[in-house]
């Protein structure tokens, strides 16, 4: 087959980036009158192989093995590699996960194949195939073409494509084996574990006040949290104001946070680096205060101030008040 | 314990980024550049393992022009014992295969116990150089860093998972360990680090020919395809408009 879909399971169902690359691979194949094929794998290969078997995606290829049964690098890239020299496929398609992180370059060093990754955008310009990713914290975009014969391993970013824009069909369901070892397995892992969840759910709010890095300094905390509580609405983050220790990571919005959709996202001093922009632009409004008018954050808000959210957050909350 | 540590020189978060009029990069005499930001992080972890364990050596090992010397020195005044440059020219140089092809080179005859990198570089940002390099070398790898324990020639390793989870994960060394950002607090040079810095020694290579297996078309500032409201005036003016947007646009008043 042409395009090869790896799909990652999340807790017995197809995680969501793997039906976003199933409508990836969906367009690529039209454009191109390629054929698909999707790949699953792990303890849970069967209940995945049904739900995948569901899409229009020619064929489900399952995977049991006992040495796949949890998650390790090692394993799952020297899987994916074999599976890749059977099926000879011109493209292999990810999301770009943290599972996808961890493991897919492995198969790229062991194949000396190109990866493309997080990807936001393809386009087939007759039978040149084009990625676009965001380079420089996503203030620019870059066209990158593989070099090369195929196979190519490309993973596309959260939300490139829309899951629910994977289009349904009937796929049947093949076997398929591998040939692992217990000897490749360099790693041991413990069971997944979660840290303070507790106190704050983002995830249900319909109103967020969002500090960044613009915020400056720990002492500036209480100006935001003084504009959240006049305004009603829950504190949030991104990654650089947890990682200086002036909120907790309950706080973080994200890729390594909460993922929110709230009515209104008030994003203050924010520049909209990607791993925050993935978990909070499926909000309804977004409005943002950033000193540079430059930041990326603006290409996503509906509302934008170019100003200083030090001067602009204490009137911004008086004014609240006297509402 | 020997641990490398990969740096990388990128533009700083409010450098300007000019565009070259061919589109293949952006004018490197107009950005400001800075240390790569888990790169900080991965040094800050490297020197703490060492002072933990009381002996050991931190190589730092950079690729790029004669420029990324500023953050080599950097390195060193922060603790590193010595480095390792590649020099070469890198507009444009975006494939993770032939970076790590020249690091695996530069460093596959100094048997190091670990690895470290940022998990990504603020310019490219293809995250993938420190796990190629670990499977070029024949090491265990994991990415997204956390915490990390050493003993027992094994490093256990926290990483990330989505969504606020973490899982343990051991390895036997040698490793390659990709760093996330926030995982200690990375130091300031001291002055007298500073001082000792200038005679330590940096080993300039060449580097072999790699083919690049993927390449940049051209890099273009992107086009919004959202209409942002732009709310202009007096700070004053700004908040009242700001509250009436809130109040009759977005209705959450």
């Amino acid at each position: 087959m042409d395009i090869l879909i790896i799909l990652e399971d999340n807790n017995g169902k197809i995680h969501r980036m793997g039906l976003e690359s199933i409508a990836a691979a969906q367009k690529m194949a039209d454009s191109l009158g390629f054929s698909m094929g999707a790949v699953v794998l792990g303890s849970n290969a069967d209940v995945l192989a049904e739900e995948a078997s569901e899409y229009n995606i020619g064929e489900v290829i399952k995977i049991n093995d006992s040495l796949l049964g949890s998650y390790s690098a090692d394993g799952y890239a020297e899987a994916v590699k074999q599976i890749i020299e059977q099926e000879a496929p011109t493209y292999v398609l990810f999301g770009h996960s943290y599972q996808v992180r961890d493991y897919a370059p492995k198969v790229s060093a062991k194949m000396m194949k190109p990866l493309l990754v997080d990807n936001v955008a393809v386009n087939m310009d007759g039978e040149k195939v084009v990625f676009t990713k965001q380079m420089f914290n996503a203030k620019l975009f870059s066209d990158v073409t593989p070099s090369g014969e195929g196979p190519c391993l490309v993973s596309f970013q959260s939300a490139a494509f829309s899951s629910e824009a994977a289009e349904t069909g009937s796929a049947t369901i093949r076997d398929a084996s591998v040939n692992l070892d217990a000897s490749m397995i360099k790693t041991e892992s413990e069971d997944p574990f979660q840290e303070e969840a507790g106190g704050v759910d983002l995830s249900s709010a319909e109103l967020i006040v969002s500090i960044g890095r613009g915020i400056g300094k720990e002492e500036n905390i209480p100006l935001a949290q003084s504009l959240a509580a006049a305004l009603g609405a829950e504190l949030a983050s991104s990654r650089p104001v947890v990682d200086a220790g002036w909120l907790p990571s309950a706080h973080q919005v994200g890729s390594s946070g909460q993922s929110v959709s709230p009515k209104m996202y008030l994003a203050l001093g924010m520049s909209g680096a990607i791993q925050h922009v993935v978990g909070m632009k499926g909000s309804k409004n977004i409005v943002a205060i950033n000193k540079d008018p430059e930041a990326p954050i603006f290409e996503i808000s509906d509302y934008g101030v170019v100003g200083d959210i030090i001067e602009i957050i204490p009137k911004l909350t008086d004014a609240l008040k006297g509402v | 314990m020997k641990i490398a540590v990969l740096v990388k020189q990128v533009p700083g978060a409010e450098s300007p980024l000019p565009i070259l009029a061919d589109q293949k990069w952006v004018d490197e005499s107009a950005v400001a550049y800075v240390m790569n930001e888990s790169d900080n992080y991965a040094l800050e972890e490297a020197l703490h393992i060492k002072e933990v364990n009381g002996d050991g050596e931190v190589v730092v090992a950079s690729l790029g022009p004669s420029r990324i010397q500023k953050v080599i020195r950097e390195a060193l005044a922060k603790g590193a014992d010595r480095a390792i440059h590649i020099e070469m020219e890198t507009p444009g140089a975006i494939d993770p295969l032939a970076t790590a092809s020249h690091f695996a080179q530069a460093l596959k005859d100094e048997n190091f116990d670990l690895i470290f990198s940022g998990l990504q570089s603020d310019d490219v940002g293809m995250g993938q150089t420190g796990v190629i390099l670990g499977e070029m070398m024949g090491m265990a790898t994991a990415s997204l860093a956390m915490a990390t324990e050493v003993g027992d020639g094994k490093i256990k390793v926290k990483r990330e998972l989505e969504a606020g989870w973490f899982q343990w994960v051991s390895l036997t060394l040698p490793a390659s360990i990709t760093i996330q950002s926030g995982l200690n607090t990375p130091r300031y040079p001291s002055l007298k680090g500073i001082m000792g810095a200038k005679r330590k020694e940096i080993k300039v290579i060449e580097p072999s020919d790699n083919d690049s297996m993927q390449s940049l078309e051209k890099i273009y500032v992107p086009q919004s395809d959202k209409q942002t409201v732009m709310i202009e005036g007096s700070v004053d003016q700004m908040v009242e408009k700001l509250i009436d947007a809130f109040r009759n646009d977005i209705k959450v008043l």
